[in-house]
């Protein structure tokens, strides 16, 4: 298993610059995940460290050796495809000793090790199916068991549960995740689904644009965006950006919001812009009696544990995560304020999140 | 009241009847030339042009026999001097008061258009899947010029370009081989055979060679063990078509072959010269000769539906 290293690598397809000069250093052992809306650069990231592309410029380096511009024959990976890709002219079995078959191994080695990898992903009993009677979790299994037949020293995934209905991914989820540490795996996953991402990875790496937004752990992803999109782009509904018509100076610890001020976080930078965004998370929102802001109901969304309140209010359409046993009626007045100190202030002219006593 | 029990997109009772109608009168008439051919082939050549026509006839292998040998007439008193015929053959030339001098040509020139016919298949298949591969894969220069190109090829008869063929043919000493016959129908038959192998590689997700060369293959490696398997159904559609015009090709057979190569299309009208309108050995040659292609073509038959409907419905 292996270090992966990305240094500044750029890919531009004519005109389109499919991935910005990236940096990105995935750890031994890592579950990593490459996350973001799609043609954001995240598969041609990841068919560029597999070899399927070669760089515009840069560099990719799997423990320390540069491999950027080696066939993807040589670098000693395994990519597990979106479609499966699974052989349809060959039997399980088949599927599973083709990557050793190019290796020098004895048949009996062949054999033992494709018998290992059946029994560890459950499919020894259907070695000798046609990969065409297979359901679509057994094929996962395939691809996924061909890709560590030979022990390679790093998984590269692409949206490999795209394909799934909703029950077996979350059950494909908790496989894979445990797969990888049974095997000490080193493991890159692209998906454009936050709830995969935030479920498996060790870290995540946020992409837009072709451009690496973020790369950190899923609770500091969600918790301490460190630009709007990403703020925007994780959590489910994602966050509430209220618009603010101040300047924000170093050390100011409040805002002015309507007729009310707002405690925010102390503030260690200043904003470039007059016009700049308060970010706050549903749930971090709550309904008060008195000395809130005022708004009316506009739609409620029941999500069984919670519910999703929509509210208008002079500052826009704000969602309030609430229990679910709050009794709201549509177009009820209603008042809310924040319930701890987490807020993020977005500067307006790079949306890029600020730094503040909550923050650093 | 309607009738419920079939889906609207179903064909009704009646027109099932219809289509079956159709189907069996366009199959009389198309049958009926060649089971007239294989009952001549049976008969005796006197049976062969009687008037009216038998239907039911006594069979004979008069033809095949005359087809596959060379005789000469003797007379009777000759043939009675010799040695009693030894092979039910020889029995059957003596009656019609002929010996056999030997084997004709018919062998040779059938195992030319074997060997042509065949070889010209394979080397179309073969170059055409490794073209198509690339004009499908690859950022090829100029890439739709280039099947433009390939394609017009035939948008002219092959022999209007005979006479410089010929020629060409001749100097660089092509002319009467088995090479020179079988580059020529490779050439003809690459411009199809490039054209429908494309959309057959177009078909077949890029995923699969990209899975076997992470696996560790080459390009050429994971073509050949992964993407031409999955073309087969495209490979045996086009070997198909390949080999039905190799195999009947004869103008080109006319004028570039006679001796060494020459193959049973332009062979088998030469019968017709020896003796008399010998029309069962004309049926018995035919009838031969539409056996491999036919084999062939029923051999491949299931690919060959599948082949030339492919696309219509995305699988």
């Amino acid at each position: 298993m292996a270090e992966i290293e990305i240094k500044n690598l750029h890919k531009s397809f004519g005109d389109f610059v499919a991935v910005k000069n990236s940096n990105l250093v995935i750890e031994n052992k890592e579950f990593f995940v490459l996350l973001g809306p799609s043609g954001c650069g995240k598969t041609t990231t990841l068919r560029m460290i597999a070899g399927l592309e070669l760089p515009t410029s840069g560099n990719i380096l799997l423990d320390k050796e540069d491999v950027g511009y080696l066939r993807a024959s040589q670098r000693d990976i395994a990519f597990v495809f979106q479609l499966f890709a699974l052989y349809p002219h060959m039997n399980v079995r088949n599927n599973l000793a083709f990557p050793l078959k190019m290796q020098k191994f004895s048949k009996t080695e062949v054999d033992a090790k494709v018998m290992e990898a059946a029994k560890l992903l459950r499919i020894d009993h259907l070695l000798k199916s046609k990969v065409s009677s297979l359901a679509g979790g057994d094929r996962q299994r395939v691809a996924l068991g061909r890709a560590l037949v030979r022990r390679p020293k790093a998984f590269l995934m692409d949206e490999p549960l795209g394909t799934l209905d909703a029950e077996f991914r979350e059950l494909m989820c908790l496989e894979l995740r445990k797969l990888h540490d049974d095997i000490d795996a080193t493991t890159v996953y692209v998906t454009h689904d936050q709830q995969e991402a935030m479920s498996m990875a060790d870290r995540i790496a946020v992409m837009n644009e072709g451009e690496v937004l973020q790369a950190d752990s899923p609770k500091i992803i969600y918790n301490k965006p460190k630009t709007k999109f990403v703020a925007n782009f994780i959590g489910s509904p994602g966050m509430n950006f209220i618009p603010i018509k101040e300047k924000i100076t170093p050390n100011q610890s409040s805002i002015k919001l309507l007729d009310s001020s707002l405690k925010i976080p102390e503030q260690r930078e200043g904003t470039n812009s007059n016009e700049n965004f308060l970010g706050v998370r549903p749930e971090n929102l709550r309904l008060v009696s008195e000395n809130g802001v005022k708004g009316n109901i506009f739609g409620v969304e029941y999500l069984g544990s919670r519910k999703i309140l929509t509210v208008e209010t002079q500052l826009g359409n704000i969602k309030i995560r609430v229990d679910s046993d709050t009794q709201v009626k549509i177009n009820e007045q209603i008042q809310f304020d924040t319930l701890n100190n987490n807020q993020i202030i977005f500067d307006g002219s790079n949306d890029m999140a600020l730094q503040s006593e909550f923050m650093s | 009241m309607m009738d419920t029990s079939r889906s609207p997109s179903e064909a009704s009772g009646f027109s099932r009847k219809l289509a079956a109608t159709i189907i069996i009168v366009y199959m009389v008439v198309t049958l009926i030339p060649i089971s007239w051919m294989v009952a001549t082939s049976f008969k005796s050549v006197d049976s062969a042009i009687s008037y009216p026509p038998e239907v039911f006839f006594e069979p004979s292998l008069e033809g095949y026999v005359n087809l596959f040998t060379n005789r000469s007439r003797q007379p009777k008193d000759y043939l009675d001097s010799l040695p009693p015929p030894e092979t039910w053959y020889e029995e059957l030339v003596r009656s019609r008061e002929m010996v056999i001098t030997g084997p004709s040509k018919f062998l040779p020139r059938y195992s030319n258009s074997l060997i042509i016919g065949f070889g010209a298949t394979f080397f179309s298949v073969f170059l055409g899947s490794l073209a198509a591969y690339a004009l499908s894969r690859f950022k090829v220069p100029l890439k739709d010029d280039l099947l433009f190109f390939i394609l017009s090829t035939r948008m002219f008869p092959p022999i209007a370009v005979a006479v410089p063929i010929f020629i060409m043919y001749r100097k660089l000493g092509l002319g009467d081989t088995h090479v020179g016959m079988i580059i020529l129908y490779t050439v003809v038959n690459l411009s199809l055979s490039v054209w429908l192998l494309k959309g057959f590689m177009d078909e077949i997700p890029r995923e699969y060679e990209e899975a076997a060369m992470i696996d560790g293959y080459s390009r050429m490696q994971a073509f050949f063990k992964v993407v031409l398997p999955q073309a087969t159904t495209g490979i045996a559609a086009t070997a198909i078509f390949c080999m039905i015009f190799s195999w009947n090709e004869y103008a080109f057979a006319v004028l570039l072959t006679q001796f060494n190569a020459q193959t049973a299309p332009p062979f088998i009208p030469t019968i017709i010269g020896e003796g008399g309108l010998d029309w069962p050995a004309i049926g018995a040659g035919t009838t031969l000769f539409l056996i491999p292609v036919m084999i062939f073509t029923v051999v491949l038959r299931k690919h060959l539906l599948r082949g030339i409907t492919f696309g219509a419905v995305r699988k």
